[in-house]
């Protein structure tokens, strides 16, 4: 391997040979805010996801439970990949006769790659807020529900509660404090299924990741 | 911008070097529009060019020498009126630029700061009145990208031409594309030149109309030039001559 | 004489449907990004909170790079620096040798594109395998992007069609794009599944948290830098922003400009490998932080603000010039506005000098830009420093290599006549008197166009004749 250490040094030294530049502008810390009620939130939310093709259902404390049922028979899912240690999966595997056959991340990726590429039809994950303005979902990826759970199934239907929507994404960062707490391992924003448009500009969905996204609004 | 200029008695006129040579009238008919508002106009004779060309291909000592032969030609704390976008946006806008550091340079700051694009110039300050007497006319405008971006005046002839009551404006597509002129580009990048002045002149001559106008002459002669020599051209004409045709001044 | 350049880009206007595809596209994009846009203020308040934010990072640039690096290290990330795209390349392979690995997979990176990995994989009998769609698609062609961001613009579906059945003859022929799509999935699905490292481009580094960010519609981002044990990730050192906060803004921006999307499909922001307990990830993350020039550039306080951009692409699909010429014709990774600027100022005035010639400086590249990098009056200033006389005081690369002899001296008398009226004005109306002997064949100009008719006297003559005052 070449010597990275020096090309440090000497990348470093030119960046401060010359006069220091300087920034010369001070608009950098505006924080565009919207205000929005909650029921505005709701709508802005939903009507971003329904147009990159996300389905988002309306559910209560009582009801999501039902909503995921009724979604996982609608698809006609053989599987779902749910942790059974979130407060959530513990519902759902707790009536897991409900249910399509219930997967388990239970160990690293490595001991059932195969399984989990060529084998899951849907997963089902948490969600650590959501953004009004883009429709976007903020995943906080785990040991309980880990980073490949949100892509690789070609369907992937996550709860978002209500009281974590934001209207913008700075004001997700600000008032969720994610630079206090410090960044995950990974952190994510999703906003609809996997798509493309290079082919002719022509939208196509469930390029790599899943084809299905399908929001839970409780 | 200029917007507290108030109407002055008196200002002085560039004609540009294109005008000089390939379209004088529209440099008469801007100077008599002005002064049928009742403003003297100030011509100094011993005007050439703003330097753009040279600026424009890198040869910064050479088009400073040119700029430096004419901000000593404005002496007087008058406006400055241009009819072209793109030699009052190279006064106003690069003027600063190559002088920087130059010992005259308060003398271009000065002199840039005096300078307005014609129809700018009839609209914000003159706010001229005008009076159609012209018989029923469809026109297309193009609008230079140094007047519409350089100068942000874009709206100025669209408004002119809004007074005039017998006289249609018809967009054409892809109205604010660059007609592929560019200076010296033209004659260094010919295919591509080529290639954008035959679109412009497609999508105008689709607009169905009768006349091209625009405050440029520069685009004038490539837009015109291309109809031209594919035959059956649509007349085309700089916007001062085409204000004071309609509004009945006699072409001298 | 004709130069490549020219001869190219005479080439590709000839190709009627390229040139009906990339008009098809650019249309597309420009009414997306203006509908994404609907309040003016807003953006013109957006575009200055961008140009702000990437300045600022710019005026500490060193500082934020080790701060960066530190924040990097401690999450468990490895840093590395190379001075030259070799050294970049010798990087990516030997940490691909490390772990004995004979292929890898790639999510969309132009930084690797600038750095021709693929090519100098493929030497050493190594696969790189492109898995965004487009990547996928001319790859397949053994072509270059034509675009940044869509690299397939050129071709329409029907070539794709023609092209997928020729490379993959047991599978049907379609022109459908989701059958296409679809086939493109699950030839890619056994590559993610194998890939034993996977490479990414980054579009933002956060220096203050350590965390780099990736954009992206398709997933094959979030594939490689997640299913393969190895990410390596690889990007210029400009990249760099100060704080999490300056993200949002950005990512706004950017998104709106590029594509006209509100926000991509993912936004993936990674701080760190794999941590104990978690249980996928890779296990080691790698950064490759390429210099490339962009020091030099860093350098000159004008040529700087080139190393704001975001590389959105907005410039590209509003320029007149590379709608009609295409990606292909400059010749370099980069395309277009910021191309004609950015490859120059890295490879050179005297290899890559006559892109600055490439503009008719109209604007409309400035006009979009989310963080208003002043294209014309950077390629005014490079055309300026490629034939300037005295090259030792500017550090671009190449000055001075542009001037040539005849050219000087043309300007040189066109400035000694317009500095001395009388002689300039008698020759202008001698030049109207007798117009009918000028040469009405002016090679290029008269292609297409009749030659300037002069008038029959000119503006001097005839205010003197009116009595306008000539105090």
């Amino acid at each position: 391997m070449s010597n990275t250490t020096a090309s440090r040094t000497n990348i470093l030294a030119r960046l401060r040979e010359p006069q220091r530049p300087e920034c010369g502008f001070d608009e950098r810390d505006y924080l565009s805010r919207f205000d929005w009620d909650r029921a505005e939130r709701v709508r802005r939310f939903t009507e971003r996801m329904v147009a990159v093709r996300a389905e988002v259902h309306q559910a209560t404390a009582d009801t999501w439970l039902d909503v995921v049922k009724q979604v996982c028979a609608a698809k006609g899912l053989k599987n779902l990949l749910v942790s059974p240690e979130t407060e959530r999966g513990k519902q759902i595997h707790a009536q897991a006769e409900h249910f399509p056959a219930l997967k388990t991340y239970d160990r690293p990726i490595e001991g059932w790659k195969e399984e989990l590429f060529y084998g899951v039809d849907a997963a089902f994950t948490s969600t650590f807020g959501g953004i009004a303005e883009t429709g976007t979902l903020i995943l906080m990826p785990d040991a309980e529900e880990p980073r490949l759970m949100s892509l690789v199934p070609p369907v992937h239907i996550a709860v978002l509660e209500v009281d974590k929507l934001y209207t913008t994404f700075a004001e997700a960062v600000q008032e969720q404090g994610w630079v206090k707490t410090g960044m995950p391992s990974n952190a994510l924003l999703v906003s609809g299924p996997s798509k493309s448009a290079d082919i002719e500009q022509t939208l196509a969905y469930g390029v790599h990741g899943p084809k299905e996204l399908v929001v839970i609004l409780v | 911008m200029n917007m507290t200029q108030q109407k002055p008695d008196t200002l002085y006129f560039f004609g540009t070097c294109l005008i000089d040579l390939m379209y004088p009238q529209a440099g008469v008919s801007a100077i008599q529009l002005i002064q049928r508002a009742g403003v003297n106009v100030i011509f100094p004779p011993a005007q050439t060019c703003c330097g753009q060309p040279a600026w424009n291909s890198g040869y910064r000592d050479e088009a400073r020498a040119v700029a430096r032969a004419q901000i000593a030609l404005f002496p007087k704390p008058i406006p400055i009126v241009i009819p072209s976008g793109s030699c009052a946006g190279m006064m106003k806008a690069h003027y600063p630029e190559l002088f920087k550091g130059e010992a005259d340079e308060a003398q271009a700051l000065d002199v840039a700061g005096r300078v307005f694009e014609l129809t700018e110039f009839l609209v914000d300050v003159l706010q001229i009145e005008l009076q159609d007497l012209g018989a029923p006319i469809k026109v297309a405008v193009h609008t230079s990208c140094s007047a519409r971006r350089e100068m942000g005046v874009a709206d100025k002839i669209e408004s002119l031409l809004g007074q005039l009551s017998n006289v249609e404006r018809v967009e054409h597509a892809r109205k604010p594309e660059c007609c592929g002129f560019g200076g010296t580009f033209a004659v260094k990048e010919p295919e591509i030149s080529a290639a954008m002045v035959l679109d412009k002149t497609t999508h105008i001559r689709n607009a169905g109309v009768d006349r091209l106008v625009s405050q440029d002459g520069g685009c004038l002669m490539n837009i015109s030039g291309a109809m031209e020599k594919q035959g059956n051209a649509i007349p085309s004409q700089h916007i001062a001559e085409f204000l004071w045709e309609r509004t009945g001044g006699n072409a001298s | 004489m004709t130069s490549e350049f020219r001869l190219t880009v005479r080439e590709n206007l000839a190709k009627a449907e390229v040139r009906a595809n990339f008009y098809r596209a650019m249309d597309g994009l420009m009414t997306r990004r203006l509908d994404q846009f609907p309040d003016k203020v807003e953006l013109e308040r957006l575009r200055t909170q961008s140009m702000a934010i990437r300045a600022n990072a710019l005026s500490k640039l060193p500082e934020l790079l080790e701060q960066l690096e530190a924040n990097l290290t401690r999450n468990g990330i490895q840093v590395h620096w190379a001075e030259t795209t070799d050294q970049a390349n010798q990087i990516v392979l030997g940490i691909m040798q490390q772990h004995n690995a004979q292929s890898i997979i790639k999510g969309k990176s132009m930084v690797s594109e600038e750095m021709g990995l693929n090519h100098f994989l493929e030497a050493l009998g190594i696969e790189a395998l492109e898995s965004d769609l487009g990547e996928f698609i001319i790859q397949l062609d053994h072509e270059a992007p034509s675009h940044i961001i869509m690299p397939a613009i050129h071709k329409n579906r029907v070539q794709i069609a023609k092209l997928f059945h020729e490379k993959f003859p047991d599978i049907p022929y379609t022109e459908d794009v989701d059958e296409l799509t679809q086939l493109a999935r699950r030839i890619l699905r056994d590559k993610f599944y194998a890939a034993p490292v996977g490479l990414s481009g980054v579009n933002f580094m956060v220096a203050e948290t350590g965390t780099l960010c990736l954009v992206e519609n398709e997933g094959n981002g979030r594939m490689s830098t997640t299913a393969p044990p190895v990410h390596i990730a690889v990007t210029g050192i400009e990249k760099v922003v100060e704080s999490l906060s300056d993200v949002p803004p950005l990512l706004s921006i950017l998104t709106r400009s590029a594509t006209g999307q509100p926000i991509t499909t993912y936004v993936n922001m990674i701080s760190s490998p794999r941590k104990p307990g978690e249980k996928d990830g890779p296990e080691e993350v790698h950064l490759v932080l390429l210099d490339n020039g962009r020091s030099n550039i860093y350098s000159d306080p004008e040529l700087l603000a080139t190393l704001r951009c975001i590389r959105c692409g907005a410039c590209i699909n509003h320029c007149p010039v590379y709608v009609r010429i295409g990606g292909h014709s400059y010749g370099t990774v980069y395309p277009g506005p910021i191309g004609s600027i950015l490859e120059p100022q890295k490879a050179g005035l005297d290899v890559h000098g006559e892109l600055t010639q490439a503009s008719t400086l109209c604007g409309a590249c400035s006009e979009v830009c989310p963080v208003r990098i002043p294209i014309p009056s950077i390629l005014n200033r490079l055309r300026y420093d490629g034939v300037r006389k005295d090259a030792a005081n500017t550090n671009t690369v190449g000055s001075g290599k542009r001037r040539t002899l005849s050219e000087a001296a043309t300007w040189k008398t066109w400035a000694w006549a317009a500095t001395h009226p009388a002689l300039y004005h008698t020759g202008s109306k001698l030049a109207t008197r007798f117009k009918g002997m000028l040469p009405t064949n002016l090679g290029a100009w008269t292609s297409v166009r009749t030659a300037p008719k002069l008038a029959e006297s000119t503006l001097h003559e005839r205010l003197k004749a009116l009595g306008v005052d000539h105090e």
